[in-house]
């Protein structure tokens, strides 16, 4: 009834409209670099799902030993870097917001399109 | 264009976006059946190559080094970047407003926890080869010990530390720690970042060679970096505020 | 454990949701730091440590940390110019 194998990758489109909503109707600069973060999660979700196996365990043999059936790790690999730079990179937008709330002195977009000159 | 239009094209280009995804996702694998064959060659090969027990640090950090390394350097461009951005021509001497002030339990716990949190940050940095860590959340939590300094209300002491001009010295080390231990295979007559360094016994803590070498620089830059992050975001408010 | 990890995967679209619909941006931040917290429990259920260590420290903690002192910044910011302008 319920299509199990679908639901994370159903969650993971939802989370990126809903981070691509955020953008469109923001009213201020740093909703629109929260609904960004909300946006790069939706990647995590998606990766995830694709190396998952039911019954499985996690890849770190320190206890268990290397023949164990275990999720994917190349997956897991990719993540966790990107976890770490992604709040970087988000304090470098939120660096260009504070800049242009101290040039222009508002922190709408609406607004900051018709100051021109 | 206002509001509705944007609203309009959005929903347009949601539906077009849904459509071509779920006949994309029609070949995924279904949730729960990884068929792939990478994940298991790895998994099965990786302690007996590397002498590591964390196959994803092994991966990160040698097998796909030069993807981490890349990485690494995303995070020191953009800690540059909100150090120019935001950094101040002129120290101003700032009014001293006068703010309600952190409860003495909130002070107090803050400073107790700071021995814990640093030693328990450099445990998960150095073990990155043997259990789930590393230098990338070990070097976070380090950062967030000396964020607890500043939580208990010792501006002077968090001032000192942080616009310390060692901070950026470390940070630029670590960085370049990393392709420094790249360019040593290089000089050994091996491939760039290769792991050349003898192997050790799996589950030492001194094993897998160039991998808890390069786990620890990424921590120490990672720690770094965010320190200098959180100081270029307060220095106003730091220097108004000094008591 | 099927119902669990969709119910887990429910409850994050739902949060999601609720981060994007916060319209006070302090507000939000703490909304990020729970979106974070069930993303890193979520990660664990798909058997992922190293990835939920790095998303508790850094979504949970860091980012709203960050994102704290940037709106910290602007509010001092338009103090002190508020406070020079009426002089």
């Amino acid at each position: 009834m319920l299509a199990f194998h679908l639901i994370p990758y159903a969650v993971a489109a939802w989370l990126f409209l809903c981070g691509l909503y955020g953008i469109v109707t923001s009213g201020h600069l740093v909703h629109t670099v929260i609904s960004l973060v909300v946006l790069q999660t939706s990647t995590y979700v998606l990766l995830l799902a694709v190396g998952f196996r039911w019954g499985a365990v996690a890849p770190v043999f320190a206890d268990i030993s290397p023949g164990v059936v275990t999720v994917d790790p190349v997956v897991q690999a990719l993540m966790l870097t990107d976890v770490v730079v992604e709040a970087t990179v988000v304090a470098l937008l939120l660096a260009m917001v504070v800049k242009v709330h101290e040039k222009a002195g508002t922190l709408s977009p609406d607004d900051l399109r018709m100051m021109r000159g | 264009m206002n509001v509705k239009w944007r609203l309009g094209m959005f929903f347009i280009a949601g539906a077009c976006f849904l459509f071509f995804y779920l006949i994309a996702a029609r070949n995924l694998p279904p949730w729960g059946h990884y068929p792939g064959p990478y994940g298991d060659v790895i998994s099965s090969l990786a302690v007996y190559q590397r002498h590591a027990t964390d196959v994803v640090n092994a991966i990160d950090y040698d097998y796909r080094g030069f993807d981490t390394l890349g990485e690494e350097f995303i995070l020191f461009t953009s800690i540059i970047g909100v150090m120019l951005l935001l950094r101040d021509p002129k120290p101003r001497g700032g009014t001293a407003e006068s703010d309600e002030g952190l409860s003495k339990t909130v002070k107090v716990s803050a400073g107790g926890l700071f021995g814990i949190t640093l030693i328990f940050g450099l445990y998960i940095c150095t073990h990155g080869q043997l259990t789930p860590g590393g230098g990338f959340q070990g070097g976070v939590i380090v950062a967030t010990a000396f964020m607890l300094v500043y939580i208990a209300e010792n501006l002077r002491r968090f001032k000192a530390i942080a616009s310390h001009p060692l901070m950026e010295v470390l940070e630029a080390l670590g960085a370049a720690l990393y392709a420094l231990v790249g360019v040593s295979a290089l000089a050994v007559g091996l491939p760039f970042l290769t792991n050349w360094i003898p192997l050790g016994t799996t589950g030492d803590v001194f094993s897998s060679g160039t991998i808890a070498i390069i786990s620890a620089s990424v921590g120490l830059e990672v720690a770094t970096g965010f320190i200098l992050l959180s100081y270029t975001y307060l220095q106003d408010i730091v220097s108004g505020r000094e008591e | 454990m099927k119902i669990a990890g969709s119910f887990l995967l429910l409850l994050i679209a739902v949060s999601g949701f609720m981060v994007v619909r916060t319209r006070d941006v302090t507000s939000q931040t703490l909304a990020l730091s729970f979106y974070g917290l069930l993303l890193a429990v979520m990660f664990f259920f798909f058997q992922a440590p190293d990835v939920a260590l790095s998303q508790i420290v850094v979504g949970a903690v860091a980012l709203p940390l960050i994102i704290m002192l940037a709106i910290a910044r602007m509010k001092h910011k338009e103090k002190s110019k508020g406070s020079e302008g009426g002089q």
